[in-house]
């Protein structure tokens, strides 16, 4: 089973890659991007029966630095 | 006083702050990040800056979860001394034996050039060497140094004089330009800037030497 863990700076931490995508896509004549945030996702293949709380830990303990990162976990 | 340095694989100045250890007169002993317990006696853990892990995930992330970083966390515990620099301020964020986190530099760009530091605080073993609010020139190397925390998190720092340098003109976005902070008992220094690479004449400067000079001191003392 695959689960998707998708992992993005919090609200409010400036995002300096996101700003420079903006504004690069300002340069190719896209109009009107007001914010771009980049983040990443991870894509974990798992034992069967893996619960949601075991990948929770995983992004408490090493995917996500919960000082500056949300995460949310999708699984199926 | 004994020091160990910690080598992730993808630390890259290991072996500087290890010279600028025994050039103070320490003790010295490498420490692979796999080992599982750390040299007998050791005063002090040096987290050597570098790209630990290739950077994968976050900077600092996967050393901050070696077999290693447990004793190094139990040594910080315990009271321990642990100097992170660069890189090893990354892990010590990650650890959570610092506060805050480093994110990637306001203007992009990997910065490699010497800048201009003042000494926030005299009151530590590594800074006792120069007087509080000395300019001090130390050089930098990093792409994510832009040190950030909650304005509650850098409010602690501030009261509590645990802000160990400051940068003389912020080169990376740092909040309230913060270039190297210490823990709530002192004792643990994390810090971006390089003093390893400015503690020898042919280095082209010698502002850092102060900081690994009065640590030999103060432990060799103690």
């Amino acid at each position: 089973m695959k689960a998707h863990v998708h992992v993005m700076l919090k609200d409010g931490v400036l995002d300096p890659q996101g700003e420079a995508v903006r504004h690069a896509l300002g340069g190719l004549g896209f109009g009107g991007v007001q914010q771009v945030r980049q983040g990443k996702v991870i894509e974990l293949d798992l034992a069967d029966g893996t619960t949601e709380d075991t990948v929770r830990e995983m992004c408490e303990k090493l995917l996500a630095n919960t000082v500056i990162e949300s995460y949310r976990i999708e699984m199926p | 006083m004994r020091a160990a340095v910690i080598v992730f694989p993808g630390s890259n100045c290991d072996r500087d702050l290890a010279v600028a250890f025994r050039e103070a007169g320490c003790t010295v002993e490498m420490v692979w990040h796999k080992d599982t317990s750390l040299p007998e006696g050791v005063d002090i853990i040096g987290l050597p800056g570098g790209f630990s892990f290739g950077d994968y995930l976050r900077c600092g992330a996967i050393a901050a979860n070696s077999p290693i970083c447990t004793e190094v966390k139990a040594h910080a515990d315990r009271g321990g001394y642990v100097v992170g620099i660069c890189n090893g301020f990354q892990v010590l964020t990650e650890t959570g034996l610092l506060p805050g986190a480093l994110l990637r530099n306001g203007g992009i760009k990997y910065i490699c050039r010497t800048v201009p530091l003042i000494v926030e605080t005299a009151d530590s073993v590594y800074t006792n060497g120069y007087d509080a609010g000395q300019e001090i020139e130390i050089p930098i190397a990093h792409h994510d140094g832009n040190y950030t925390a909650t304005d509650d998190v850098v409010s602690e720092l501030t009261d509590n004089d645990r802000i160990a340098f400051r940068y003389g003109a912020n080169p990376n976005g740092s909040t309230a330009d913060i270039a190297g902070i210490l823990s709530s008992n002192r004792r643990v220094l994390g810090m971006m800037p390089h003093p390893e690479r400015a503690a020898d004449e042919q280095h082209g400067g010698t502002d850092g030497k102060a900081l690994f000079a009065s640590l030999a001191s103060a432990l060799t003392a103690a």
